[in-house]
């Protein structure tokens, strides 16, 4: 015999400022852990976004990001000549040979200069990348000192927006154009003419050389065909995983941190809870009494307490998660410490990680409420009915 | 009257013993949680605490990326008020796998380590270091992270330049204070530059950054100025800030997460106001007949305001004191497993006075809300549930 739900709903709603008060406490340990659970999900998004399945990127051996990487035009035309790389509509393979500089530019909002990755391409590098859509003005024209800039740096830093200039490499480069890549690595980066950019920073290597498939389950085939060849220093990755790497300490980073926080937090949400239901308990000994006496059982009492304490934290879950929910329009900017540049992101809500907050706030309940169950469960029925 | 009240208080916060040991405890772990975020993001900082103002860094003006030319250096010694002039390369190298990191510089050593005194070398040790162009010199940090000693050899693969570096340690460096950063490995920028003349000769002769000393701090500015207006338009075109401006440009980088954390940290204690507030609020509803005898008997609402602000002072006294006993121990547990991310993780002062405030704060709003009511009581209300 199970005693009714609706009654440990009235339970809560009794003492509606004490409820409040836990279920806050509760609310702000989810809020936290969801809020950290969502940076570092919006940070693997946005890198794992960046890169298309079907394109792998080359780097020298060993210099883990593009920045690092140098590739001769030796080395690049080696690549080039390889027969598992998809051919353009013009003949053409679809390679491309792209260097890469980092830049310091001033942001918005602080005025401390920040590191923003800026990449020399030539059309073909537009061609593999179809997530990258021109928003506002027009691309830059070939061979010209034009530059066209994602979102997120049009967005943050000075001198960034469309029609300004920018001095980098002794040059002033125009802005004429900016262009969205969604929620990718690709929106804080700056692109313009490869060998105009070249020239300016007097590059002779490129910096990676990012090839197209013909069919992307090759990828091994031409992964040995790259690393075995004794005239290639080079290392291939599909493009998905070298974005995903690159994120993967930064994650790391923020997770660590965030989960150990939300763990020293939930043992003084836990305490909060534990507090409440015994005196919950302690306010209801009479009635425990008579529910007993009507013939509940010990075990039916220590699931009712269980599921009040439960029903509280959830509360404060949903309360938590729905704060935490509106992080979701804000946007970040950090280092990402692997590659030293400038990257946007935003706060990633997932079924996953709601799933996972309210499951943590549950855990929270059920551990606060256990004590004090079993306090009520053990109770005495005489003792009990005497108390009210 | 005064030991009445305290008397009253004491026997009051412990009259529920359950309740009392879990508030405690709830607050032991709030201002404990609290002192241990403060001083993670102190060791964020502790880079720039440690650095000088006196010393003057000069980089490539596009970015840190870029290098400048090893010729820069005459041009730069030459510029009123600067005395020495040190030159140094970030090496990025990996020690057996990426996990292990730990930063090392090429640096040009008899100039570079007379700028740095807070590097404590043993005489004979330096001079081996300084001999041997192999040689490495590492801090006391790092060398005891992973266990090695003078003599051992350290192979290192190059990312940024390519190729195996082995280096021999020829000496280990200890910090003159307790902020010193000795998480770091130093060889010699002549090693790295006469590989680069094979290799890449393209390359060599191109240095990271100069590291100036300068004779007088205050004229950090218009040197800094008079540097970068040298090379203006040039083909590298400088940028000179004092040390710490440049370490807090590191800083700058992951601004985001820091100010995370130190809002977390706050709200913390929050929670714990929110937990505490509600367990005086329990208390004093279970007590109103209590307070109406009291009241009855002649006590002015002051009095009985003053006894559950005590209450809950005193609950917080015990817990704060805890957890300020605590610090301590915790934060030398965690500075080993954190050593790779903050080789620098102290507690500091500040952070004790924020906890003792914390602790203050944490009292002062819990005993706000049940003393007002309870001082509002009605006699005839407080009684009537007596029966």
């Amino acid at each position: 015999m199970k005693i009714p739900f609706r009654y440990i709903v009235r339970n809560l709603a009794v003492r509606k400022l004490t409820t409040l008060f836990t279920a806050a406490g509760m609310g702000m340990v989810v809020f936290v852990f969801a809020a950290v659970l969502m940076m570092s999900n919006g940070l693997k998004q946005t890198l794992v976004q960046t890169g298309s399945k079907d394109n792998v990127v080359l780097i020298r051996a060993s210099s883990q990001t593009e920045v690092q990487s140098g590739v001769s035009r030796d080395q690049a035309s080696i690549v080039e000549a390889n027969p598992l790389i998809a051919v353009g509509r013009d003949g053409h393979p679809q390679v491309s040979k792209e260097a890469v500089v980092l830049i310091t530019l001033p942001k918005r909002s602080s005025g401390i200069a920040a590191n923003v990755v800026t990449r020399g391409i030539q059309p073909v590098g537009l061609a593999l990348r179809p997530q990258v859509q021109l928003i506002e003005g027009r691309l830059f024209r070939p061979d010209s000192n034009e530059v066209m800039v994602g979102k997120a740096i049009a967005d943050k830093f000075t001198g960034a927006g469309l029609g300004e200039s920018l001095r980098f490499g002794g040059r002033e480069w125009r802005i004429v154009g900016i262009f969205d890549a969604g929620k990718t690595a690709f929106s804080s980066e700056i692109w313009g003419d490869r060998d105009q950019m070249m020239q300016a920073f007097r590059r002779t290597m490129f910096s990676a050389v990012i090839a197209k498939l013909a069919d992307s389950d090759h990828f091994d085939q031409f992964k040995a065909a790259v690393e075995n060849n004794r005239q290639l220093t080079l290392e291939a990755k599909r493009e998905t995983r070298f974005y995903a790497d690159q994120s993967e300490q930064i994650a790391l980073f923020i997770n660590v941190l965030g989960i150990a926080i939300s763990i020293i937090f939930s043992v003084g949400a836990m305490i909060g809870a534990a507090i409440t239901m015994y005196s919950s308990v302690a306010n209801r000994i009479g009635e425990i009494g008579t529910l007993r006496a009507l013939g509940f059982q010990r075990s039916s009492v220590l699931a009712a307490f269980m599921l009040e304490s439960m029903a509280l934290a959830l509360l404060g879950g949903v309360m938590g998660l729905a704060l935490a929910s509106t992080l979701q329009f804000l946007s970040l900017s950090t280092t990402n410490f692997q590659t030293f540049s400038e990257l946007a992101f935003t706060f990633e809500l997932s079924p996953a990680i709601t799933i996972q907050s309210l499951l943590f706030a549950l855990i929270m309940g059920l551990i606060g409420g256990f004590l004090p169950a079993i306090r009520a469960a053990r109770m005495k029925i005489v003792d009990a009915l005497r108390e009210a | 009257m005064l030991l009445f009240f305290v008397r009253m208080s004491f026997r009051n916060a412990f009259r529920h013993r359950l309740r009392a040991a879990l508030t405690t405890l709830g607050i032991v772990v709030a201002i404990l949680a609290f002192g241990l975020l403060r001083t993670v993001v102190d060791a964020w900082y502790a880079g720039v605490d440690a650095a000088s103002d006196a010393r003057l860094v000069t980089r490539n003006a596009v970015s840190l990326v870029f290098s400048l030319p090893l010729a820069y250096k005459d041009r730069i010694r030459q510029v009123e008020g600067v005395q020495t002039v040190a030159w140094t390369n970030w090496f990025g190298g990996v020690y057996i796998d990426e996990s292990n990191f730990f930063p090392q510089f090429a640096v040009d050593v008899p100039t570079y380590f007379s700028l740095y005194p807070e590097f404590v070398f043993e005489p004979n040790q330096y001079h081996d270091f300084l001999r041997d162009k192999r040689g490495a010199a590492v801090g006391r940090k790092l060398a005891d992270r992973f266990g090695w000693k003078v003599g051992d050899v350290i192979p290192l693969r190059g990312t940024i330049y390519p190729g195996n570096y082995p280096f021999v340690i020829r000496a280990i460096f200890e910090g003159r204070q307790r902020n010193t950063d000795t998480n770091i490995f130093y060889f010699h920028w002549g090693l790295l530059n006469d590989r680069l003349e094979q290799l890449a000769p393209g390359r060599s002769n191109r240095v990271g950054a100069f590291v100036l000393g300068i004779d007088d701090p205050a004229n950090a500015g218009p040197v800094s100025v008079a540097i970068d207006r040298e090379f203006k338009n040039s083909l590298a075109e400088t940028l000179t800030e004092t040390e710490k401006a440049f370490q807090l440009g590191f800083v700058a980088m992951l601004q985001t997460v820091v100010d995370a954390i130190k809002l977390v940290s706050y709200v913390v204690i929050l929670i714990i106001m929110a937990v505490v507030a509600n367990t005086m609020a329990m208390s004093a509803r279970e007590r109103t007949a209590e307070y109406a005898t009291m009241k009855a008997l002649g006590f002015t609402p002051g009095v009985i305001r003053t006894l559950i602000a005590l209450e809950s002072m005193l609950l917080v006294t015990v817990g704060a004191s805890m957890a300020i006993l605590l610090t301590g121990p915790v934060v030398a547990a965690f500075a080993k497993p954190v050593s790779a991310f903050f080789p620098v993780f102290n507690i500091s002062v500040e952070t004790r006075l924020l906890q003792l405030g914390g602790a203050v704060a944490i009292a002062f709003m819990s005993a706000l809300l049940p003393a007002w009511q309870a001082g509002r009581t009605k006699i005839v209300d407080g009684l009537r549930k007596l029966v």
